[in-house]
């Protein structure tokens, strides 16, 4: 047996090191390393409650207002605030603006490049895909980069400004839009979708929403031009279909009032309940201890601990290891394509990839809706006030799953600020009960080593970790 | 200009932000700008071996590069070994390899205000982390590289403060380095490129009429002026935030919130709440710096005097209920 570390991993957000037990070419057992601490629930403690808004979107650049999104929503639970109805439109707008320009960055700049390397110099399509998704230099990231820009205005006149905004408040928006702007972020979207149906899928986001199944998508994608196609053609051939298989155990918070809330495992879907999760801390530097529910979390820091590889800790619901992120929340509202892909190969590589691009096409139509049912005129922002004493949860989902935050005030500032981010969920490390995490478990199996080719890069990139995000 | 770019304690949010660049592709204008990028941990293709293989060829003046840029805090903990951001791959913290790089580097270039000043994670109580910038702890001139540190240029680290930085801020400076070259004159005192930081955030905001009469927001989402009631600092921010929109047309006092001063050093301690304006007798404290206070109060007290009754009622609403009057014709002889 041989130990292999593979880091710096880019094309992930932030910093990732995974050691890889590798015996006749084959991946025996992984651990997952996030190198890097920022301590971001412990400057939370004693400041002023309201104060999470300005500080929580800084753990994460490419997710902040999620970020944001969670911390509104504990706050509102704590101060007993309901958003009005354009505010809470407008905070779904912005929350789903923020998610499908993250799929579209991930599938673009971070995942598809790894198909132009040379190792694949022998196949078919590699010609081809080279010229379009080599990194930094491909034909992609010229029409790409505008179109992501021209997308993420739509946050210029509902937020303000991408990333960190301090537009999302416990009651709504900061940002009241009017007559004109609703017409213009219609244009805004419109532009996007044209851009999505011509380059991204070579058809409508209707035809790419109503398919149904494996079977479907490979006929539908068959000749057809595009990027997605090219995406499924050039998996198909290296059998990323079947690889990358975690648990198949999912979570989602649900999103939008579009996507419910729900676990989904071994063919079997169920209701989320919040009481279930907790967080290990037996192999991260954190102080050890039993599991604990994020209420009553803490991160104290032990940066010797013996046997610990990771700061990372691991969250469990009712003691297992959940897949987050666009694949678990399709799977969880019982997209049938989804669940089509999960039930027939499993959480595979492929399967991830394409429940993020299914969100494309499945919300941005949705975000067209909710721009024609702003009322200009009416309030953005309910108002209340911040208790002395209070608790509150929020749980949102990120593009790359669920995050959670959970709060506690105490005598006017805040007493315990816990946060779970999806990156935590999916890149946990071993807990109490030596189970591995989903992305250590996805990688047993895999060719790795000289000569191997670079699946490992293909599974890691698959999950779309946020490697700031998760030890925040 | 050949660019090295390294990410630590922050948050990824430069990068993210430069992505938006505007109206060209990014990739595009820096390279016609005759800019590439040696490796950039977010876009480029080499991961692990291949990656290490840039960075110590770089780090050993083998392989030769112009601009290092440096994207987040500075992690010297837990005493002192920089654990607490090992570079992945190389067990060796990130502390170490920037040190090293930066003495081949003709530029050092700050990204955000985490690398510039430290940031939030130097702002932990007591700051266990041991986080600061690369040559400012918070406001104090030092840092990782020291308060003497000057790069192969002849110049201190560039600190391209802001959390995020915009765009416009990076790729003008990263285009003036390489096209006219950067001297002395052309950074404020704390080492930030005037070409944005010689304004303030309150130039060009869109709620100056409010801010004239001093008709003032009183709770989230209202119009009017955010400096009395609801902790905005734009008076005192040096940046062009708005005269260079974000994102298309937005920035923080467009989006309704009040600037929280994010391209100075401190900002993250203002030592009150973000959104509310500490007062002193009525009074904000922490007004315009280059007006005299008795001055300010005064002209505030007259100016209150004269708010036209839109303006005033506006200000404490989420959209204008009072238009501007239509002068009648011929009426006002």
């Amino acid at each position: 047996m041989t130990r292999i570390v593979v880091g710096p991993f880019n094309r992930v957000e932030g910093d990732l090191e995974v050691s890889l037990d590798v015996e006749a070419g084959r991946i025996q057992s992984a651990q997952v390393n996030s190198p890097l601490f920022r301590g971001f629930e412990q400057i939370m403690v004693g400041r002023a409650p309201l104060d999470a808004l300005a500080i929580v979107p800084r753990i994460c650049g490419i997710c902040s207002v999620a970020q944001s999104a969670a911390a509104a929503s504990a706050l509102a639970e704590a101060m007993g605030v309901v958003p009005t109805v354009n505010g809470k439109i407008s905070r779904n707008l912005i929350c789903a603006t923020e998610n499908l320009a993250d799929h579209l960055t991930h599938f673009y700049l971070f995942f598809m490049p790894d198909f132009a390397r040379p190792a694949y110099a022998d196949r078919s399509w590699h010609g081809a895909v080279s010229k379009r998704f080599t990194a930094v230099r491909g034909d992609a990231a010229a029409e790409v980069l505008p179109a992501r820009a021209g997308f993420l205005r739509l946050m210029g006149f509902l937020a303000g400004r991408w990333p960190h905004t301090l537009a999302i408040q416990p009651g709504g928006s900061t940002r009241a839009i009017t007559v004109g702007e609703r017409i213009r972020l219609l244009a805004l979207l419109r532009e996007f979708r044209g851009f999505l149906e011509k380059r991204l899928f070579g058809d409508s986001l209707a035809a790419v929403a109503q398919l149904a199944s494996k079977d479907q998508l490979l006929a539908w994608a068959d000749g057809r031009p595009g990027d997605f196609s090219a995406f499924l053609h050039a998996a198909s051939d290296l059998g990323l279909d079947k690889l990358g298989c975690a648990y198949d155990a999912f979570l989602s918070y649900g999103a939008y009032d579009l996507f419910p809330a729900g676990t989904w495992q071994a063919g079997q879907a169920a209701t989320f309940d919040p009481v279930a999760i907790d967080e290990d801390t037996t192999s991260a530097w954190l102080a050890a201890g039993q599991p604990r529910h994020p209420a009553q979390g803490e991160t104290i820091v032990d940066a010797n601990k013996p046997d610990a590889y990771t700061w990372c800790k691991a969250p469990r619901y009712a003691g297992q290891p959940y897949e987050v992120g666009a694949l678990a929340r399709q799977v969880v509202a019982g997209h049938p394509l989804a669940r089509d892909l999960v039930q027939r190969e499993g959480a595979s590589v492929m399967a991830r990839v394409v429940a993020r691009l299914l969100e494309l096409a499945l919300v941005l139509p949705a975000m067209e809706g909710w721009v024609n049912a702003l009322q200009p005129g009416e309030p953005f922002c309910a108002h209340g006030e911040m208790p002395d004493d209070a608790t509150g949860t929020g749980l949102v989902e990120a593009a790359r799953g669920s995050l959670g935050h959970w709060l506690s005030i105490k005598r006017g500032h805040i007493e315990r600020y816990q946060i779970i981010a999806p990156t935590t969920w999916n890149f946990s490390p071993r807990d109490a009960s030596n189970q591995p995490g989903p992305l250590e478990q996805a990688l047993v199996g895999l060719p790795a080593g000289e000569g191997a080719p670079p699946t490992v890069q293909h599974v890691v990139r698959s999950f779309d970790p946020c490697m700031v995000c998760t030890v925040h | 200009m050949k660019v090295l770019w390294l990410q630590s304690g922050g948050c990824g949010g430069c990068t993210q932000s430069m992505l938006c660049s505007e109206p060209r592709s990014l990739f595009d204008e820096l390279r016609d700008a005759g800019i590439e990028f040696l490796w950039h941990p977010a876009l480029s293709v080499e991961s692990g071996e291949e990656a290490l293989a840039i960075l110590e060829d770089c780090a050993e003046g083998r392989l030769a590069f112009d601009a290092l840029c440096i994207e987040g805090a500075m992690l010297r903990g837990p005493n002192g070994t920089g654990k607490f951001h090992l570079m992945a791959g190389s067990g060796r913290p990130l502390t170490e390899w920037v040190a090293r790089l930066a003495r081949h580097a003709k530029w050092v270039f700050a990204i955000g205000s985490c690398t510039a000043y430290g940031g939030f994670s130097a702002n932990t109580p007591g700051n266990p982390l041991e986080a600061c910038g690369l040559q400012f702890d918070e406001q104090t001139p030092g840092g990782l590289l020291g308060a003497g540190f000057q790069s192969a240029a002849a110049l201190p680290v560039i600190n391209i403060a802001g959390c995020p930085t915009h765009p416009g801020w990076v790729v003008d400076t990263l285009e003036k380095a390489a096209l006219e070259g950067l001297r002395p004159e052309d950074l404020d005192e704390y080492g930030r490129p005037l070409l944005y930081a010689g304004e303030l955030v309150h130039h060009g905001c869109a709620r100056n009429e409010f801010y004239e009469f001093k008709a003032s927001a009183m709770k989230q989402s209202d119009l009017g002026c955010l400096m009395e009631n609801l902790g905005c600092k734009g008076t005192q921010a040096h940046a062009d935030c708005n005269l260079r929109p974000w994102n298309g047309s937005g920035s923080c006092l467009r989006g309704g919130f009040a600037c929280i001063a994010c391209t100075e050093p401190g900002f993250e301690s203002p030592g009150h709440a973000f959104q509310e304006t500490p007062k002193l007798a009525g009074i904000p404290i922490g007004l315009p710096t280059d007006m005299p206070k008795a001055w300010f109060v005064a002209l505030a007290a007259l100016s209150k005097s004269a708010t036209p009754k839109r303006v005033r009622n506006n200000a404490v609403e989420d959209h204008p209920v009072v238009m501007p009057a239509v002068r009648k014709k011929g009426g006002s002889k």
